[in-house]
């Protein structure tokens, strides 16, 4: 009974919490002025969010096949999310995005190297 | 409890949609894309749980794999305007 409760209590905390972050970055895809503030706005709300309403998923799951399912999928987005946002962010610089807030900051020497076709 | 987070994921999922129909670079449309696969991937576990037919999590776990495939072939394809571009070495050799 009172594990019950405790569960319950836990994945509401969890998954709410996770909810709200995932709503902030969604917020933030949309509020902020260039593609590198949005990136980081809905990477770090998508990679936090998303991770706490998985454990939450878990902790209501108990120990399951199902919650090592979710646990893969956790895994999954964890290692996924931050290179896929890395890419982006240096494709967008050798593609000639400069960020609004900080227009004339130097870009880095390699990538000026691989944007002229050089070994990268 | 699921039904209210999957309510919030669906909010994101909206905004999402919005960045990505109004985004002025291509970049913008695929933060939008990547954020909507990660919505999705949520949806499907939520639903899953919510309607307990915990199978939706293999979806769920295919569609995380396929997710950041889809934006590496999308940057590549913007890079190089093909998908099977040329190595370096080969050009040169």
């Amino acid at each position: 009974m009172m594990i019950e409760l405790l569960k319950d209590a836990l994945g509401w905390v969890l998954i709410g919490g996770g909810g709200i972050f995932v709503v902030i970055g969604a917020i933030g895809l949309n509020r902020m002025p260039d593609v590198f503030t949005r990136m980081q706005a809905t990477s770090v709300g998508d990679t936090f969010g998303a991770g706490l309403m998985i454990v939450g998923m878990i902790v209501q799951a108990g120990f399951s096949l199902v919650a090592a399912k979710l646990l893969f999928i956790l895994l999954f987005l964890w290692f996924t999310g931050p290179v896929a946002t890395h890419a982006l962010a240096r494709a967008a610089l050798i593609a000639g995005v400069k960020p609004v807030l900080a227009p004339d900051s130097p870009v880095a020497p390699d990538l000026d190297d691989t944007a002229k076709g050089g070994s990268s | 409890m699921f039904a209210a987070g999957l309510l919030a994921v669906i909010v994101a999922l909206a905004l999402a949609v919005a960045r990505a129909l109004r985004g002025p670079t291509t970049f913008d449309r695929l933060i939008a894309a990547n954020s909507i696969g990660v919505g999705a991937i949520l949806v499907l576990a939520l639903f899953g749980f919510l309607t307990d037919r915990p199978e939706f999590l293999d979806i769920g776990l295919t569609y995380a794999l396929l997710n950041i495939v889809g934006t590496f072939a999308v940057l590549k394809f913007f890079r190089y305007g093909a998908l099977g571009h040329e190595g370096i070495e080969e050009e040169g050799g």
